[in-house]
């Protein structure tokens, strides 16, 4: 299963959803994205939610590097491959955690 | 709502990291004031911040004067807070102050809403350009640079070609 939780306050969900779309077509798959919105600290908890977005596939988040970060209703900071700062994950991360 | 182009700059006095009290007469003698809000936890600012060192030095030696503006609550955002502010100054060398709005009042005064976003004002400190520092956080996309475009103009005595566009980013942590 693949999940995208998501944050409203934060404006990237729709950019990283995109994304993942265009990963799952060109690996062929036809998998649903799941999206979740958290809307309070108190779901941001229960989820564990590190910040928006979020993305996980078989309950497995796809940025080990950001996933115990404190649970948050933020914009999640991610890291490219070049180790630019980005607020969504990688191309690269995403094809990673789909293979 | 953010206020309007022309709206004369508010005053101000908060703390900066270099540990005093900044006014915006402080800043009287710059050609052109940008306030940036900002703060530390933003990915977009994060994303945008080398941009801003850059242009911030610059320009330095034209008459620009940046002034970022934190104003997040910091209780809920602890990376926000002054200490962690003072930290990340140094730690990149500012070439610009950073000042910490705890009360919110400025931000409420600009209307601000997000991180980063911009508020250029001329020499009569009247608010010529709002909105993002260029048109994509991804500095490679970059085709337009509405901030240098601005400032350019303006410091050439011609009105800036673009003077609105939107801020993406995080929004500002009310409290």
């Amino acid at each position: 299963m693949i999940e995208l939780l998501y944050w409203q306050g934060c404006p990237s969900h729709p950019e990283a959803k995109a994304l993942l779309e265009g990963v799952l077509a060109e690996l062929g798959r036809d998998d649903e994205i799941v999206m979740t919105e958290v809307k309070s600290d108190e779901e941001a908890e229960r989820l564990h939610f590190p910040g928006s977005p979020t993305i996980r596939v078989d309950g497995r988040d796809i940025d080990a590097r950001g996933a115990n970060e404190r649970p948050s209703l933020t914009c999640r900071i991610y890291y490219l491959p070049d180790a630019r700062v980005s607020p969504i994950p990688s191309r690269e991360q995403m094809e990673a955690a789909l293979k | 709502m953010s206020i309007e182009l022309g709206t004369e700059a508010p005053s101000f006095q908060l703390p900066s990291v270099d540990g005093s009290d900044h006014s915006l007469d402080d800043y009287r003698d710059a050609k052109l004031l940008a306030l940036v809000q900002y703060c530390n936890h933003c990915p977009y600012v994060l994303a945008w911040e080398g941009r801003l060192i850059a242009l911030a030095g610059d320009y330095a030696g034209k008459g620009l004067q940046v002034v970022a503006l934190n104003s997040n609550d910091a209780a809920r955002y602890p990376e926000d807070s002054f200490e962690r502010m003072k930290e990340r100054a140094e730690q990149l060398d500012f070439p610009f102050d950073y000042l910490y709005d705890e009360s919110q009042s400025l931000a409420r005064t600009l209307g601000a809403e997000r991180t980063p976003e911009v508020f250029l004002f001329d020499w009569e400190r009247r608010l010529r350009y709002h909105g993002a520092i260029d048109d994509s956080r991804d500095v490679d996309a970059v085709s337009r640079s509405y901030l240098r475009e601005a400032i350019d103009a303006l410091l050439a005595g011609q009105e800036p070609p673009v003077t609105e566009t939107e801020s993406v980013g995080c929004t500002v942590k009310w409290r």
